[in-house]
């Protein structure tokens, strides 16, 4: 029976940007303004470092948990200015200046391993069999700061079923590019290059995870992972692996690249935890991007309903 | 006719250019990263997260600071220039100025105020437990920087108590080592200033011990 949760029902209260310019340009086509002029007010934006082409064809997100939220959404300026992308430089700020020239086409997404069908993909072809969709989601970073943001994407969990992985796959590992000449960061040995991370194979199917080719409804800025990235919002942010290139299904469980970093800090989980302490941040509260007070952190991000499930029987302070 | 300002700059005394010159131009120019701070505060230019920025940038100037200070020593013998003792204090305060803009950014905008979590923190994070007590050190330098405070500790005990900065200085460079994530080049860079800044004093303290050299008396205010 086709009977839709109340959970799946887009709400019509959401505004978007999307939406916020259809509202402007019916404003200003009800003021009298021609319809040309429409378009200026996007290509007047003063600095709004705008990378994106709009997608076309994607579901909107709900307002709704676990797949949305009411919850304000951080400003595109905030999300495309404030990176953690160590690949284009150490500080926040670096990302978005020095990844403006980093070539996300032609891209390609190789896919290896524990698969009935390893491939190399080029990413249109690799994407066009699924639907985009609209996810809001938090976004928790290890450094005790959080954003809300509107991604688009595809269920991780859709892609994985048309791969096939083999019985002996069990977990996932995903590579960045690494390519020092366009990467300025991978010229530093701050990580150990390319950087590496992974899932654990129900993680990975778990509906929350996506890879996510756009936020606010257009493609990805570079600085924020383009063209194609994880997002697995019950994780803490380095768990989102940026620009993937390659897909790998394993056997073992793989050494990700903070883990590499620094072992006692950074587990294989990551799951983002209250309870855990860490040397470095109380991960007990978190300042969300925009906000003065901090507010308190959530249990898995505020997603324990979701995925809870999948480490009923661990002690999370072993498996951090 | 010149103007004014030109004759009686002429006619100034050194004591006197120091005094009415070159301190308050230095004073100024110390302002200068509170002056930026605060410009880009009010045109939002402090980026997505303003208060990280603010501890930031108090934090660089607290170390930079320590470290001009203590350049001071070696910067009047190598280069004889005696009189840029006089300017050491207020390098010093200024010091402890932007440490007390990082301890209250922290306090107030980051915790606001939240005891709980700020006893947790200094007493879990490591590296706020450094940064914490060289703030408190740096607090007796501060009250006892003043001429009164010096002749009423007496010169011995004023240098002895004021030796502890090189201790602070060591705090704060690790302090910043053990709080950032991972590439460690910035904090290690004031880590290399600073050996050289105390490694000239060990190589002074060696050579005052040998006998050929006995060093002229000075000032507890002169030496360093």
């Amino acid at each position: 029976m086709l009977i839709k949760k109340p959970d799946d029902i887009a709400s019509s209260e959401i505004t978007d940007k999307r939406v916020y310019f259809n509202r402007r340009e019916f404003i200003e086509t009800a003021l009298g303004v021609a319809g040309a002029a429409a378009v200026l007010p996007s290509l007047l934006l003063p600095g709004s470092a705008q990378a994106g082409t709009r997608l076309a064809g994607v579901r909107p997100a709900s307002t709704k948990a676990p797949f949305g939220t009411d919850e304000e959404r951080t400003p595109y300026e905030d999300v495309t200015r404030y990176n953690n992308f160590y690949e284009f430089g150490v500080e926040k700020e670096d990302p978005a200046l020095m990844s403006k020239n980093f070539r996300t086409k032609p891209w390609t997404v190789t896919i290896e391993g524990e698969v009935n069908k390893p491939a190399v993909y080029q990413l249109e072809d690799f994407i066009k069999p699924h639907t985009l969709e609209e996810r809001i989601y938090r976004l928790r970073c290890v450094e005790a700061w959080s954003m809300v943001i509107p991604w688009v994407g595809i269920p991780l969990a859709d892609i994985i079923k048309r791969l096939e992985p083999t019985s002996k796959a069990k977990y996932v590992e995903f590579t960045t590019l690494h390519d020092p000449a366009q990467m300025p960061g991978q010229r530093r040995a701050v990580l150990k290059w390319p950087y590496v991370e992974g899932l654990r194979m129900d993680e990975a199917m778990n509906p929350l995870a996506i890879l996510a080719v756009g936020l606010y409804g257009e493609t990805l800025p570079n600085q924020n992972g383009a063209p194609l990235r994880l997002v697995v919002p019950w994780k803490y942010g380095f768990k989102n692996i940026k620009s993937i290139v390659k897909i790998r299904f394993v056997e073992k469980q793989p050494i990700t690249a903070w883990m590499a970093a620094g072992p006692s800090e950074y587990g294989f989980y990551a799951n983002v935890n209250p309870e855990v302490n860490h040397p470095r941040w109380s991960q007990a509260r978190e300042r969300r991007i925009g906000e003065f007070l901090k507010r308190k952190t959530l249990m898995f991000n505020g997603y324990a309903d979701q995925v809870g499930h999948m480490y009923a029987a661990m002690d999370l302070n072993k498996y951090f | 006719m010149r103007p004014w300002i030109l004759t009686s700059t002429f006619n100034m005394t050194q004591q006197e250019w120091i005094e009415r010159v070159v301190k308050p131009a230095l004073f100024i120019v110390c302002l200068i990263p509170l002056a930026l701070m605060a410009w880009d505060a009010f045109n939002n230019q402090l980026g997505a997260n303003p208060i990280e920025k603010i501890m930031r940038r108090t934090g660089d100037w607290t170390l930079r600071f320590l470290l001009i200070t203590l350049t001071i020593t070696p910067a009047r013998q190598l280069l004889n220039l005696p009189w840029l003792i006089k300017l050491r204090r207020m390098l010093g305060l200024f010091a402890f100025f932007y440490a007390l803009l990082h301890f209250t950014n922290y306090i107030w905008l980051d915790q606001y105020f939240d005891v709980d979590e700020i006893i947790k923190d200094v007493i879990k994070r490591k590296y706020i437990t450094v940064g914490f007590i060289c703030f408190l050190m740096l607090i007796p330098l501060a009250i006892t920087s003043t001429n009164n405070m010096v002749k009423r500790l007496g010169g011995k005990r004023w240098q002895k108590l004021h030796k502890s900065v090189y201790a602070i200085a060591i705090g704060g460079v690790i302090h910043y080592l053990w709080l950032v994530k991972k590439d460690l080049s910035e904090p290690l860079i004031y880590a290399a200033l600073l050996a050289v800044l105390l490694g000239y004093r060990i190589w002074q303290h060696q050579r005052k011990k040998s006998p050929q050299t006995t060093q002229s008396t000075m000032s507890p205010a002169q030496s360093g």
